[in-house]
């Protein structure tokens, strides 16, 4: 599997706690291979430390043990090769700047010269769906759109992988259908490789190329892949879907 | 329609002149003087122009001090905010010292930097410093990690990152802080004026006292009142024009 994006080796995370003697594993002996153009779900109940994880591979904690490569190169800290798309977007978009200033932001940061700025900006808006609110401030739009705004602000800096931190567990069942159709033609237009966080099985399937089930915590790791040969766009009516539903669901009754 | 005039402040001011007026008739004008002996009284501190030039000087005095404590302040607000080791460091010291009053300093002030204008505008200055550099501090301490994450990955460095995401995002608290820092200038710059000074509103007031000018006291208290008001107007509309895309001042317009 040396033609993985994304290589993870038995890593392991220990939370620090002075006052504990033992240590006590968030992660254990994690192993995952991500590969290029690939939609892979991290699918686990809540604190089983898949949100760890996922930034783990955006370079903002360390691991304690393991080895995390990304791009054929060893991951110290965030990089521009690996865009993050954060649960919440009130607390990760910028308020002070318009739609428009908030995806041209990184393209700020690396001084690319306004004309440029404009048509990449323009672009992504364009696939994103958001023609026409380009000079609303953030807190002008609803959660549905602020998530585009933050897909676009990611997409626009052209990362090799897109890191989704349950990006639409905090919308309404509506919109979150709909972010998830856009989502997938989004990823078909554009060729990126994926790692998505859920806690949600329906959504899982509903996207994912490859699941990985992650155990509940402490010592957690993920346990099963599933692969998800189902031609998008997918119905969850269907009874091959609910076949491989009732097949992972499985995992989580005890 | 009434309500309208209600929250305009007429009808408030309106009622304060009426008791006021009442209040004086029952009494010795130097005891407690008539709107109508203020209003004369104001009138006559004006005709040689003291009134106003006590009123500048009063304000340039808290202007430049309070500026120049901004200037300071803010930026080591966002140092101390940033860096936790500088922040470990001076965070005893500033709980230490926020708590001794401007006016606790008058005299050590005028024994180090002179009877003159140097002392007033330091005191101003250490009237504004702690407010701002709190504040600052606290909103460096709000800034969402989300955010900064975020920034990092998109390739921003330590430098941008407190450029573009920290001190916007702080903005809504230094503002704040600036304008709390205003109001505690102006009660010091007035003692400061009433123990050391021949010019100035709060020299007009303690000077009034060797006349019995009751009338020109309350014309010193109303200017004082008028020059804070109009000064926090105008940062008010600075927070809602120039600084609004930062949220300084709160709009909420589902509000009643």
């Amino acid at each position: 599997m040396s033609n993985a994006l994304i290589q993870i080796k038995d890593i392991s995370k220990t939370f620090s706690e002075p006052k504990v003697s033992k240590t006590s594993y968030v992660l254990k002996d994690v192993n995952l291979n991500v590969r290029k153009g690939e939609f892979f779900i991290l699918l686990g109940p809540s604190g089983c430390g898949k949100s760890t994880l996922l930034n783990m591979i955006a370079g903002f904690i360390q691991a304690t043990d393991g080895q995390l490569i990304a791009n054929n190169q060893e991951v110290i800290k965030p990089g521009e090769d690996r865009g993050m798309m954060f649960q919440q977007a009130d607390s990760s978009l910028f308020p002070w700047l318009t739609v428009k200033e908030n995806v041209e932001f990184g393209l700020r940061m690396k001084k690319i010269e306004k004309s440029e700025r404009n048509k990449i900006s323009k672009h992504y808006i364009d696939l994103v769906n958001l023609s026409g609110h380009e000079h609303k401030f953030p807190r002008e739009l609803s959660g549905g759109m602020k998530q585009r705004v933050q897909l676009a602000r990611v997409l626009a800096n052209n990362p090799d992988i897109l890191l989704m931190d349950e990006p639409f567990g905090a919308l309404d069942a509506m919109t979150r259908k709909v972010m998830q159709q856009e989502l997938i033609r989004v990823w078909k237009q554009t060729n990126k490789t994926i790692v998505f966080v859920t806690h949600d099985l329906q959504e899982a399937l509903l996207l994912g190329q490859k699941i990985g089930i992650m155990s509940v915590g402490p010592d957690s790791k993920i346990t099963h892949y599933y692969d998800v040969n189902l031609e998008y766009p997918r119905d969850i009516t269907t009874s091959k879907f609910n076949e491989i539903y009732a097949n992972i669901q499985q995992h989580f009754e005890h | 329609m009434y309500k309208k005039l209600i929250s305009s402040g007429i009808v408030t001011w309106l009622i304060i002149l009426v008791v006021w007026q009442i209040a004086s008739l029952f009494s010795d004008p130097q005891f407690l003087p008539s709107p109508a002996r203020t209003f004369l009284g104001a009138i006559a501190l004006s005709s040689d122009g003291s009134l106003f030039k006590y009123m500048g000087i009063s304000f340039l005095r808290v202007l430049i001090g309070w500026v120049l404590g901004n200037l300071i302040a803010i930026p080591l607000g966002l140092v101390i905010g940033r860096i936790k080791i500088i922040r470990s460091l001076l965070d005893p010291l500033i709980n230490f010292v926020r708590f001794i009053p401007p006016l606790a300093f008058i005299t050590l002030f005028m024994l180090w930097f002179g009877i003159g204008e140097q002392s007033k505008v330091i005191l101003i200055m250490y009237a504004t410093l702690f407010i701002v550099i709190i504040n600052t501090m606290t909103g460096v301490l709000a800034v969402e990690e989300d955010k900064v994450r975020a920034a990092r990955s998109m390739g921003a460095s330590e430098f941008q990152i407190l450029r573009h995401v920290v001190i916007p995002a702080t903005v809504p608290y230094i503002y704040t802080g600036s304008r709390l820092a205003m109001g505690s200038s102006f009660m010091a710059i007035v003692g400061a004026e009433m123990v050391a000074a021949n010019e100035g509103v709060g020299f007009m007031i303690w000077n009034s006292r060797l006349y019995f000018q009751t009338d020109w006291i309350f014309v010193g208290l109303i200017s004082l009142g008028i020059m804070g008001f109009l000064m926090d107007r105008i940062l008010h509309l600075l927070g809602k024009t120039a600084l609004s895309r930062y949220g300084a001042v709160a709009t909420n317009t589902n509000k009643r």
